[in-house]
């Protein structure tokens, strides 16, 4: 077990999200994409506590702060999915196009 | 040995189940194929001694995806594939990016000259944990403990369908409400 082997996981599950959030074109699943990256920062978080700065309780904090990122990103999305599905039937990316900025 | 075979299976496990997520046809499956790769990411960090932080991962995924479940069927795109359709758009173009970048990261990961361990691993993680949430890193909490409320009510406000405003008008001073089926409670 080496930190490489870690990391390695953490950069393919980035890969896979990025993947999914850039092809998919429900809003939910857009989600899921970005949930997917937050989780393999929570890998290397974890990987860059055990195997460089074990003594240190920064990585550990990354870890938590990317925990808080993940829920605060599913709330606030299932809630502008919710709202914009309300206002006008849309629960597509490409049909709120006009939300780009 | 059996720590490190255990750790590259899980994450394979989580890999496979990551890439399941955008793979399967029915979006609810979809969902446990995330949850299945967050419990992986979760045994890898067991594996790691971070057993507090492990048992969060796992507990808060698995409730957080027992939710998604059901806005996943709310939204689901194909419901028990009776509409055919495709969920992608700039499939190659996604893939290229996903491949890229996972390219440079494990380049970056393989070549760079990492440092040595620094320090010795405390005898309880989760002590180390909580002294520093306590202590030394109280303002990240601070910060996170405001989010989340900021969060509760953002997100109550842009789900709220009609609040009191449109039941009594901008002054809150209609004397019943204004409301599409008769029958609501009064101010």
């Amino acid at each position: 077990m080496t930190l490489q082997i870690v990391l390695t996981v953490a950069a393919a599950l980035i890969g896979v999200g990025l993947f999914g959030t850039l092809s998919q074109q429900s809003i939910v699943m857009v989600m899921m994409g970005l949930e997917l990256v937050v989780n393999g920062v929570l890998l290397a978080g974890g990987a860059a506590w055990y195997f460089l700065t074990p003594s240190a309780p920064d990585a550990q904090m990354l870890i938590v702060v990317a925990l808080v990122v993940m829920a605060v990103e599913m709330v606030m999305g299932f809630a502008a999915t919710i709202a914009i599905y309300r206002a006008r039937q849309v629960d597509m990316v490409d049909m709120a196009k006009d939300l780009r900025g | 040995m059996a720590g490190d075979i255990a750790v590259v299976t899980l994450g394979m496990l989580a890999v496979a189940a990551g890439i399941a997520v955008f793979v399967v046809d029915s979006m609810a499956r979809a969902t446990f194929a995330l949850l299945a790769s967050f419990l992986a990411v979760a045994g890898i960090l067991l594996a790691l001694d971070l057993v507090y932080l492990a048992v969060v991962t796992a507990l808060m995924m698995t409730m957080e995806m027992a939710v998604m479940a059901i806005f996943m069927i709310m939204f689901m795109m194909n419901p028990a594939g009776l509409m055919p359709m495709t969920m992608v758009h700039n499939a190659r173009g996604s893939a290229v990016a996903g491949a890229s970048v996972f390219t440079v990261l494990t380049v970056g990961i393989w070549t760079i000259d990492w440092p040595a361990r620094q320090g010795t691993q405390p005898d309880d993680a989760t002590r180390q944990l909580g002294e520093s949430i306590m202590g030394g890193h109280m303002l990240v909490m601070l910060v996170i403990g405001i989010g989340l409320f900021a969060t509760i009510i953002a997100g109550t406000v842009l789900a709220t369908q009609r609040g009191r405003y449109d039941r009594f008008g901008p002054e809150l001073d209609a004397r019943r409400p204004h409301d599409p089926v008769a029958g609501g409670l009064p101010r």
